[in-house]
């Protein structure tokens, strides 16, 4: 193992030793990588749901019409976050089944997960989840519904930001829409590993 | 590589390139299917970036530029990335071979005891033949990338980089789904993902290992990326206890906002999309308080080639970010498909990349460099601007240099003595209208009687620049 470090590592130099001039590294404004006339004066929370509708998710701006939503597909056993579930309790009624702890060996029991979004991108509508934020990655993941909520304070306009504001944390992922695959016949069926119905909370 | 072996018997008499043999014996409606689908791909690719960019081009590049600084600077940026991702946590590993690689991996599953892993989709893991190798000890590799899965239960190859079974379809698929005890029949695209679903997450839940690939790592933070679509390397890294990613040393990007740039391209270029689905940033292991995932994490960085590469006048092909563009607009590779490639990257680039890291194998694959009309389509759709027609040339010099036999390539000694003498290249110019009054399918050279079978000489007009030029003159 260490002599194939060594050899790599003598290769790699050996490799570029006959190199006069190496390519230097760009220096360069990231405007260039901003779709400015997607943002241009734009509300980001008004963008960002606009945007999230169009990768194939959906944007609710108050708990009532996530709750009526949940309701009307029939989603009612759930997980919710602990930290989240005080506040969002009362908006659930009657014939709801939130659980607060996440058991792995039931994962298809859970027919929706909701967790704290560490952010999201109004640009690209997406959401930002990370290992602070989010109480459990399953949670977030194996449902068919996720609900992340996000607040309006921590949205990102473009993905220049999003990348500088990556922080410390170890785990950080962008959901872009809800799971999706195009490997049969270039067919686009959503819902594959992760889930079917990606929704934001907007808070 | 298991499929380099052979390549299908030939068709006729005639001698020509395997790549040819494999077009011809594609069947029409896999043709059609791979034709129809890399078509529609590049255009939507095309609409989304010059719709949305002022100046796509200035961003492709400009993530050259930033591709090939990173690997003309390999030398410091590896130790660096070595550095970052020691200080986050995770163990680095360094292999030099494909052999390497597999046993780093198996030496780690066996220090935990392990014996179940789950894949998400590398080509590093393909070009080594991981998965292989690991049921070789006892170790179930289980892909979990749909498409990955159904060429794993097909014990067949992927064709494409980013959509290994674009030459299968879903009659296909539902019939091998049959055959594994996956359900009934049903060639319903959303039963056959369901189907999937629900049997690849319990078996993540009972892995011990994640695998991975990397699509770009930051020597800045040691930011390993990983882009997704279906969430399966999400599914493997929220579900075991220990992350294994194998990654090309060529992916180190030098700043994590060199990101930005990158991933704008990444989607848009190979799935016209303006991000994937999934976009994961991994600094290392799990955090203290979070209750999934992986408490180990073992980064395998892997030459296996790569380092010769990087010595050989094609170098640029290393900024390559499997996107699969190039593929998509290629003429060869929508007539031809992938497998006609013979190795784990078909299409432009693979025409270059697969010679390359063949090594001594090299005169096997020599003959990809010469499936392309040069007309240069990959270069323009590259989003890192790799210039593949030049690489292309400069490996076919290379198969001449090495004299590598080129099967159906008619024989050029006749012609160049005759260009090279000014009076017989003046006398076949005018004996050349011969050819306006005899049949071309008599003419006894193979060549030609191939070439000819799809098409008509146009008229011998030999001789006619000179006599203009000469009344030019005399004016």
């Amino acid at each position: 193992m260490s002599d194939d470090r060594e050899a790599i590592f003598s290769r790699v130099r050996g490799a570029l030793a006959p190199l006069r001039v190496r390519a230097p590294l760009p220096q360069y404004d990231t405007e260039i990588a901003v779709l400015r006339q997607v943002l241009a004066g734009r509300d980001l929370a008004e963008l960002f749901g606009e945007r999230i509708r169009k990768v194939g998710g959906l944007a609710f701006f108050t708990p009532a019409a996530l709750v009526a939503h949940l309701r009307t597909g029939g989603r009612l056993h759930g997980y919710c976050d602990p930290v989240l579930w005080p506040g969002l309790a009362p908006h659930f009624g009657a014939g709801f089944q939130v659980e607060t702890a996440f058991d792995r060996t039931r994962v298809d029991d859970y027919a929706f997960g909701i967790t704290r979004a560490a952010g999201a991108i109004a640009e690209t509508g997406t959401i930002i989840l990370n290992d602070a934020a989010t109480s459990c990655r399953l949670g977030a993941l194996a449902p068919w519904v996720h609900v992340a909520v996000v607040e309006r304070s921590s949205l990102f306009a473009d993905l220049p930001q999003a990348v500088a504001g990556l922080g410390d944390d170890r785990n950080v992922v962008w959901c872009t829409g809800p799971s999706k695959t195009a490997d049969v016949e270039g067919i686009l069926i959503e819902g594959v590993h992760g889930p079917g119905e990606q929704i934001a909370l907007v808070v | 590589m298991p499929f380099l072996a052979s390549a299908p018997a030939l068709p006729s008499a005639m001698p020509s390139q395997p790549i040819d043999q494999f077009a011809r014996e594609l069947s029409p409606e896999t043709r059609a299917s791979v034709y129809q689908s890399t078509k529609t791909t590049h255009e939507k690719r095309t609409k989304l970036l010059f719709d949305q960019f002022a100046d796509p081009n200035r961003l492709r590049t400009l993530a050259g530029e930033i591709k090939q600084h990173a690997i003309e600077n390999l030398d410091t940026l590896l130790p660096q990335v070595e550095a970052r991702l020691t200080g986050n946590g995770a163990k680095v590993h360094w292999a030099s071979t494909a052999q390497g690689a597999c046993e780093a991996v198996l030496r780690i599953m066996q220090a935990r005891g392990a014996t179940k892993l789950v894949k998400a989709k590398t080509m590093v893991s393909e070009e080594i033949e991981l998965a292989h190798f690991l049921e070789g000890h006892g170790i179930e590799a289980l892909e979990t990338d749909l498409g990955e899965f159904i060429v794993q239960i097909d014990h067949d190859h992927p064709s494409h980089i980013v959509r290994p079974i674009i030459h299968k379809n879903r009659r296909e698929i539902a019939r091998s789904f049959e055959r594994e005890g996956l359900g009934a029949y049903d060639d319903d695209p959303g039963t056959i993902t369901r189907r999937a679903r629900h049997y690849l997450r319990h078996k993540y839940l009972a892995a011990d290992v994640g695998l991975t690939g990397a699509n770009f790592v930051s020597a800045e933070s040691g930011r390993i990326v990983l882009v997704t679509n279906e969430g399966n390397s999400r599914f493997c890294l929220a579900a075991t206890k220990c992350h294994i990613a194998l990654v090309g040393i060529e992916k180190i990007v030098p700043r994590d906002r060199d990101l930005a740039v990158l991933l704008n391209l990444l989607g848009r270029s190979g799935t016209a999309q303006e991000l994937t689905v999934y976009t994961e940033f991994i600094g290392g292991p799990k955090s203290a308080a979070q209750p999934d995932g992986p408490e180990e994490m073992h980064v395998i960085f892997v030459d296996n080639g790569r380092t010769e590469v990087l010595a050989s006048e094609c170098r640029e092909i290393l900024r390559c970010i499997r996107c699969g563009a190039c593929l998509n607009v290629c003429p060869v590779y929508r007539q031809a498909s992938g497998h006609a490639y013979r190795s784990v990257y078909p299409g432009p680039v693979g025409a270059v990349l697969s010679p390359l890291l063949a090594g001594e194998r090299f005169p096997q694959l020599a003959d990809l460099p010469k499936a392309s009309s040069l007309c240069g389509a990959c270069n323009e759709v590259c989003p890192v601007n790799i210039p593949i027609p030049d690489l292309l040339l400069r490996l076919r010099q290379r198969a001449k240099e090495e004299n590598v036999p080129s099967p159906g390539t008619p024989p050029m000694g006749a012609w160049a003595l005759l260009a090279s003498q000014p009076t017989a290249w003046r006398a076949a110019l005018a004996g050349g209208r011969l050819m306006n009054h005899v049949p071309t399918k008599l003419i006894p050279v193979p060549a030609l009687q191939a070439w000819a079978a799809q098409r008509e000489l146009p008229a011998w007009r030999g001789g006619e620049f000179r006599k203009w030029l000469r009344q030019r003159r005399s004016r």
